[in-house]
């Protein structure tokens, strides 16, 4: 078939590595949007404001530069601290960022604030009254979060859920900038190994497409389940 | 402009990183990423007109191909994209001896055209949700007037459909910018190539990406309050009469 000069292992190898950073971030950056979403609303004024500059900041910056900030710079701060610490304390310790955890960190931070304002945008859709219901039935209020407010906000948060899986699996490709070797980076090196770029790099293209279609599908999925008991209405 | 040079060199005295030299490299990075981005967008925009009216035809052979092209170019990463064109340029048969290498030899234009047509895909899908959402009303209107289908489009579908589509245009413009800072990736000293240059030279990650960082945010404010502005004027008949 295809000639990839031995380079098909590492090429999939690669495409683990990209999968498995972009679930491990979407799974930060669920957690992170559904703390700033939290935060955004809460009648604190401290938090609304902490919320508001979080996504504001992360918004208005290049993710290339934010991994980058975090990943040369994170290094140098970890050793700061850890050089704080032997020197106070005398506690001897060494913490080493490796490119995936700067990757996935960095990634999940973007994407926190972005899921941030789609989940925001679902909870103030959710009808207040089922909140009171709830409350009514004497549910507490991480009940009613766990039985009212996530399902029926999920029903309407899904579609921007999907999109920024979407935009998320794609910035996944830069980390092969800061030297993780996902599917990208191997791909770039084998060609230019093997002067044979196109071969590389349109299978690496093929297996994003792959991969969104499959993701697509299983949020179609999803939302069918979610949107149960609203039929066609919308 | 002498009295000002010195006036900055007396501010910048006892700063050993952010020395004239260094802040000429951020001011050549900001023009390299300005023009990258306008040129782009611009192109983008041109291609981007016909292709969204072509995307609803009623012939398949016009539609396929550019839903096939908006498929790849918004499924695939732009730096696979920039990749693909900025080594695979080399192999085109034969183009080393034409012309048309003397340009293409610098990474710049390999990376405006994968911009350009990463850019262009969005744009078009942008506009085909407008032009999608015209009222039937208008349409009816036009047609009521005997307007030919040109004539509906230049006057009646494409002024609406563009209005429209703003708001979600604006958002393309940001990520555009977002977007260039890949360029620094194929050597070319845009912004972000200009602080990873900074950064080498003295190891200094917090100052070199947290000053680029700013001059993004900067980017990005004035972008988002000049669509601002424009929506304000364009889309005033689409606001509630009172407030």
């Amino acid at each position: 078939m295809i000639d990839l000069h031995g380079y098909g292992p590492r090429l999939a190898e690669g495409a683990l590595v990209t999968v498995e950073l972009a679930v491990l971030s979407l799974i930060l950056a669920i957690v992170l949007g559904l703390a700033t979403a939290s935060a955004k609303m809460s009648r604190n004024w401290l938090l609304h404001r902490l919320g508001t500059l979080y996504t504001t900041l992360i918004r208005g910056v290049p993710d290339l530069v934010l991994m980058m900030l975090l990943f040369f710079g994170g290094q140098i701060g970890v050793n700061m601290f850890t050089d704080w610490l032997y020197t106070q304390f005398d506690i001897d310790i060494f913490i080493n960022i490796n490119e995936f955890v700067a990757g996935v960190v960095t990634i999940g931070l973007i994407f926190g604030a972005y899921m941030g304002e789609t989940f925001r945008g679902a909870f103030l859709a959710v009808d207040n009254g089922q909140i009171e219901a709830g409350r009514a039935y004497g549910m507490s209020h991480w009940l009613v979060f766990r039985r009212i407010r996530f399902p029926q906000m999920m029903r309407h948060a899904l579609p921007g859920l999907s999109n920024n899986w979407m935009v998320l699996l794609k910035t996944t490709a830069l980390v092969s900038v800061i030297g993780l070797s996902d599917m990208v980076r191997v791909a770039a090196e084998a060609s230019k190994a093997t002067r044979e770029p196109f071969t590389f790099m349109i299978i690496v293209a093929i297996v994003y497409l792959l991969i969104a279609s499959v993701s697509e599908w299983g949020f179609a999925r999803l939302q069918k389940r979610y949107d149960i008991g609203y039929g066609e209405a919308d | 402009m002498e009295s000002l040079m010195n006036w900055l060199q007396a501010q910048l005295a006892d700063n050993s990183i952010f020395t004239l030299q260094t802040l000429s490299y951020y001011g050549d990075g900001l023009v390299t990423t300005v023009q990258l981005v306008f040129l782009s967008l611009i192109i983008g925009l041109v291609l981007a007109v016909p292709l969204a009216i072509g995307r609803g035809s009623k012939h398949a052979w016009i539609r396929l191909p550019i839903f096939f092209y908006c498929y790849v170019f918004r499924g695939t990463p732009l730096l696979v994209q920039l990749y693909l064109i900025y080594y695979g340029v080399v192999f085109v048969e034969g183009i080393q001896d034409t012309w048309l290498w003397v340009i293409l030899e610098k990474p710049f234009v390999p990376a405006l055209i994968a911009f350009t047509l990463n850019t262009g895909a969005y744009t078009t899908e942008i506009f085909r949700g407008a032009i999608k959402s015209t009222p039937k009303g208008e349409i009816e209107a036009a047609r009521a007037y005997g307007m030919s289908r040109a004539l509906m489009l230049r006057r009646i579908v494409l002024p609406s459909a563009f209005r429209r589509a703003l708001p979600a245009y604006g958002n393309e413009v940001i990520f555009m910018l977002h977007a260039s800072a890949i360029a620094s990736v194929v050597t070319i000293m845009d912004l972000t190539g200009a602080a990873r240059f900074v950064y080498a030279r003295f190891y200094a990650p917090f100052d070199a990406f947290l000053f680029v960082a700013a001059i993004y945010l900067c980017l990005t404010f004035t972008i988002i309050y000049f669509f601002r502005h424009l929506e304000k004027r364009l889309l005033a008949h689409l606001k509630p009469a009172s407030g």
